[in-house]
């Protein structure tokens, strides 16, 4: 049967999303969506010993988009950043027990959002160069 | 905390007293209108009955001159397709504003396939038709012309009066889709001067799954859909006794509490106004006077309203709708909301009220307070 609404992890996310915020200076900044779309998050890290310390999120959209931010910042905190990495869209929409289906394009910019943030990280440590930011 | 329901537009209870009268067509008079035995011939006069209320609610002198439908968007594609079609011969270019419900928008646009051009008529910043533009579209091409009665999304009541004057003066036909307006405001096709008007059941509280076409008995229209000679043969198809009777009885309870009731709602939608007005950044969508009776609508910068929706319901069981992209099926924005001007952006903030019957005045504070909160956390979480 084709999934009507949101699972209850998405909700729940929702109602109580994770690490909302902003970290001043940070060690990384990733920003992806549009608002035209409907959909614009950012990602404030914090790394020490190449482990995301810390990490924030601020997003406008819709209810999957909210979701998808908290969840995505659960999954990256503590995680070397190689692994956090590793991290996909879909990784993020099987922890929210699955998106509907008209939302896994549009508002599924979590882990984006999360890997910019790390490669600008890297930039910044000059351990990539700023055009391989965007790849 | 109990809900606060307040998406009447979407859906409506059904009023217990239409139920109550209806319910003998689904157990012991449950008869086919087109039998000829006295179990037939019952069920035949609880149609007529039902369609003698609703010709009266709306001012239709002749009730042969009511199609039941199986709802109103049925009824906007049999006004659409059968005018465009029957009527060929004398033109092929339609015209619609640019705020009709998808049920006009769309089977014009399948028309267009046909040969049938279409062009939408465009709307003030408040969404109140430009009557100057319509006039200077018009020509002796344009067989019919839809522009509804009040819109669902943003309330704003059209100039019917004033679109018939214009249309008619060029000899043209008038279809008025009026499924927001019935029930709630006077609709007289008399008086306004329309041809065809969409009317719907669940909207006065009846059952879902009714709707009706008025046609002026001078206006030819051909059947979209072909089967028995029900209905004069424009809806075949057994008729759908209860919610036709439940309809009927519907149209009656609302030509005589219309007023009073809408009276009522008035109060509690200015206040709701009053009060959600006084959010930073909040902007009322819609006209602010010429406006449905029970309806309220905002949008709101920064935040996106399918998070207002679900916030409002998770939070304080309290339903609204939104007209934003992320909620439709399309991911589009609604074309109701950039016709007015609105961004795309803007038009993401977007909170559609719709308040009924079981809707009272204390719920006034509970809800702006609600709606108040519901921003101020989504824009805590907002970039913008």
């Amino acid at each position: 049967m084709a999934q009507i609404g949101y699972s209850k992890k998405v909700m729940e996310h929702f109602m109580n999303p994770r690490n909302v915020g902003v970290i001043e200076n940070p060690d990384g900044y990733g920003n992806v969506g549009n608002p035209v779309c409907g959909d614009l998050m950012e990602i404030f890290i914090k790394v020490k010993d190449d482990k995301i310390e810390d990490i924030k999120f601020r997003t406008f959209g819709c209810g999957s988009a909210i979701a998808v931010s908290s969840m995505v910042t659960e999954m990256a905190k503590g995680k070397p950043l190689e692994e956090a990495m590793k991290i996909t869209r879909k990784n993020v929409a099987d922890e929210l027990e699955g998106l509907p289906p008209q939302k896994m394009h549009c508002s599924n910019l979590g882990a984006d959002a999360l890997h910019q943030a790390i490669k600008d990280y890297w930039v910044k440590t000059g351990k990539i160069k700023p055009e391989q930011q965007k790849a | 905390m109990c809900g606060i329901y307040l998406d009447y537009q979407s859906a409506s209870p059904v009023d217990p007293r239409a139920r109550e009268f209806a319910e003998r067509y689904l157990t012991r008079e449950f008869g086919n209108p087109s039998a000829l035995h006295a179990v037939g011939l019952a069920a035949k006069a609880a149609v007529e009955e039902a369609r003698a209320k609703v010709a009266e609610l709306v001012g239709a002198e002749d009730p042969s001159s009511i199609i039941f439908t199986g709802g109103a968007s049925e009824a906007n594609n049999l006004a659409l397709r059968g005018t465009a079609l029957r009527n060929a011969g004398k033109g092929k270019n339609l015209l619609a504003s640019a705020i009709e419900h998808i049920s006009v928008l769309n089977p014009m646009k399948d028309l267009k396939k046909g040969g049938f051009e279409l062009s939408l008529i465009p709307v003030d910043g408040n969404g109140i038709v430009d009557l100057a533009a319509l006039e200077s579209m018009l020509s002796k091409e344009t067989i019919l012309t839809s522009v509804m009665y009040a819109n669902s999304e943003i309330g704003t009541v059209e100039p019917i009066r004033e679109t018939s004057d214009i249309v008619h003066k060029k000899g043209m036909y008038l279809h008025v889709d009026a499924t927001a307006a019935v029930g709630r405001i006077p609709v007289d096709v008399q008086k306004d001067g329309i041809d065809l008007l969409t009317i719907s059941s669940n909207d006065i509280y009846g059952p879902q799954g009714a709707g009706a076409l008025y046609v002026n008995p001078g206006l030819k229209i051909q059947p979209v859909l072909f089967g028995g000679g029900q209905e004069r043969g424009f809806r075949p198809g057994t008729e759908n006794l209860f919610a036709i009777a439940g309809f009927g009885e519907a149209a009656r309870l609302a030509a005589i509490e219309m007023d009073e009731e809408s009276c009522r709602l008035k109060a509690i939608r200015d206040g709701l106004i009053r009060e959600i007005s006084k959010i930073d950044q909040a902007y009322l969508t819609g006209h602010p006077a010429k406006r449905l009776p029970h309806h309220v609508s905002f949008r709101f910068s920064r935040i996106e309203g399918e998070s207002i929706l679900l916030t409002l319901d998770a939070f304080y069981n309290i339903q609204v709708s939104t007209g934003s992209a992320c909620s439709s099926r399309t991911l589009e924005p609604s074309h109701v909301l950039l016709a007015i001007g609105l961004k795309h952006i803007e038009a993401h903030g977007s909170m559609v009220m719709t308040i009924g019957r079981y809707n009272n005045p204390d719920q006034i504070p509970l809800i702006a307070n609600a709606v108040s909160k519901t921003v101020q956390r989504l824009r805590e979480l907002s970039p913008l």
